[in-house]
């Protein structure tokens, strides 16, 4: 069908310029706010434009380094964990059941509520004093644990509010792909003597690797995002111990008050998160396969 | 193939304790939220306290609640409304229309939706002191729109496409003009993808707060930005914020409890037909 490209415009434009007014120009801004030098609160005309110095001054700070760490090492546990926890109880589970439905509502309760909410369940829950958690381990026998105050241990808890928060969403998708999955194809493997792990690691994972991809990047991607519900359970703390990037980046701009600094560092986490969208993007395309 | 009952009751006993699992931490902003602070700190463990509703009253009595809950509503509304219009529009053209440019636009609205949202916040918060939209409600709304149309529009797309385009076609020749054909042809059809992009939609503008910490002022604050003031360097005020974080989760429970098929058709879209 062809049609005059002002109807085109007429229907996709309004869209287009909002996206590109409110997002794409603010992030093509980042770029070039990252060449300058301006504390926040002062007037524009006083900044300076420094070119590289802000990528300089952001990677000789060995805080930028170690957030980077502590971002990559989060993103790595939860995402590793998230996903085998997600297939493997969607694979335990997947049996069609009466009340599932029910279930699925409440397993996607963790992810629909504010993450503001989410951050301060947590932070109440590891509470050193009157902490859910420690009254547990405390009944149970073992010492309480001073988990918000400690670096190691305030890394976990990061990392199981995510969890928490996340496995649930791998779950679904596997639960939605592995139904389906051509119940004959796994009918045939089991007539050909296959065990039931045989069918499962053997037929059934690789007939749903395909969205096991995707929901790994969509998950990547966003644990390089995460911001709020760790701005509220330990605001990076302690010292730095979980200061993920995007925390780091909103501390250097708004605490700090360095912007170009901040936007330098924003566009590291810009690439990579760039980087990853690109993978996702090869993986499912929704134009994928259209006439241009 | 029956399965024997022990295998049924297994089943049953995983998934309720995974439900459990993610309801206990919601369970707990609640029940501390009708908590007496000298509970909240002495007896952890005891859950047959009196409840009371003290941290609520204390709540809604703060200086500007009322004012705090309206900026909240109208972010979430207007920004929802605009954005399912725009994307309705844009999925379309998009799904309907072959024209120079499309696929640039497809691939920039896809990388878009993808962008933390802490690396926004800072240029976002310079040009939006240079247009005047700091401070404002519909500074918010003009970001919000923008950071949900991407996955508006991508969600929306697969449903145009399930359309077939002779189906409109026979009712123009039926003497319907564009909105008549929208509203009688597809919008049936889009059902399912309009609830699921306005509730993702709402529950972005809604909950979220970084954002809205960072351009928003006493008469602009949403809600979730007035619930952070509660967290201190001196500690946290955990019966009222709690209190407030009750309220904050109440719409959005609702949402999944009364759409949670269109959420799910959300999530797993674009991944998974079905």
């Amino acid at each position: 069908m062809r049609t005059p490209p002002w109807v085109a415009a007429l229907y996709v434009g309004p869209a287009v310029v909002v996206m590109a007014a409110a997002c794409l120009y603010p992030v093509l801004s980042a770029f070039r706010l990252a060449g300058v030098d301006w504390a926040l609160g002062t007037p524009w005309d006083s900044a300076r434009w420094v070119g590289w110095g802000n990528f300089v001054s952001a990677f000789s700070n060995p805080r930028v380094w170690s957030s980077l760490a502590t971002t990559l090492l989060f993103a790595a546990v939860c995402v590793t964990a998230e996903m085998v926890l997600g297939i493997a109880l969607a694979l335990a589970l997947e049996h069609p059941v009466r009340g599932m439905a029910f279930f699925r509502t409440l397993f996607i309760l963790p992810m629909m509520i504010a993450p503001i909410a989410v951050g301060l369940a947590w932070r109440y829950l590891f509470d050193a004093q009157f902490g859910l958690i420690n009254a547990a381990l405390q009944a149970l026998g073992f010492g309480a644990k001073t988990w918000l105050a400690d670096p190691t241990l305030a890394f976990v808890a990061i990392v199981v509010a995510d969890i928490w928060q996340w496995t649930p969403f791998v779950f679904i998708m596997m639960i939605a792909a592995l139904a389906n999955v051509d119940g004959a194809v796994i009918e045939a493997a089991r007539i050909d003597g296959a065990r039931w792990w045989q069918q499962t690691l053997l037929v059934k994972l690789p007939m749903v690797m395909h969205i096991i991809a995707i929901t790994l990047m969509m998950r990547l991607i966003d644990a390089f995002r995460v911001l709020e519900v760790i701005y509220v359970l330990t605001f990076g703390g302690p010292g730095d111990s979980t200061e993920i990037l995007a925390l780091h980046i909103y501390k250097t701009a708004f605490v700090g008050q360095q912007l170009g600094v901040a936007a330098a560092i924003s566009v590291l986490l810009l690439v990579v998160v760039a980087l990853l969208s690109w993978g996702a993007l090869r993986l499912s395309n929704p134009m994928k396969g259209e006439p241009r | 193939m029956k399965r024997p009952a022990w295998l049924v009751a297994a089943h049953y006993a995983v998934l309720a304790l995974l439900a459990f699992l993610c309801v206990a931490p919601i369970l707990v902003i609640f029940a501390t939220s009708l908590r007496q602070q000298v509970d909240i700190f002495a007896a952890p463990l005891n859950f047959l306290f009196t409840p009371t509703l003290e941290n609520y009253r204390a709540v809604l009595e703060e200086d500007k609640f009322d004012r705090y809950l309206a900026n909240s509503l109208f972010v979430g509304l207007v920004s929802t409304v605009i954005t399912l219009v725009l994307g309705c529009m844009a999925a379309y053209g998009l799904a309907r229309f072959r024209f120079k440019g499309r696929s640039a636009i497809a691939y920039t609205s896809m990388l878009l939706r993808t962008v933390p949202l802490a690396v926004l916040a800072i240029p976002v918060f310079l040009i939006w002191s240079e247009w005047k939209l700091v401070n404002s409600l519909w500074g918010l709304v003009l970001l919000y729109v923008a950071v949900n149309l991407p996955f508006t529009i991508w969600l929306l797309y697969g449903f145009v496409l399930q359309v077939p385009v002779e189906l409109e076609e026979a009712a123009a020749i039926d003497g319907c003009g564009p909105l008549r054909v929208f509203g009688k042809v597809l919008l049936p059809l889009m059902a399912p993808g309009l609830a699921a992009a306005s509730i993702f939609t709402f529950r972005i503008a809604w909950n979220e707060f970084i954002l809205a910490l960072v351009l928003t002022d006493r008469q602009t604050r949403t809600l979730p930005v007035a619930a952070s003031l509660f967290i201190t360097d001196l500690g946290v005020d955990w019966g009222r914020v709690m209190a407030m974080g009750s309220l904050i989760a109440i719409p959005p429970l609702i949402f999944t409890f009364v759409a949670a098929r269109q959420i799910i058709t959300g999530l797993t879209a674009g991944a998974v037909k079905g």
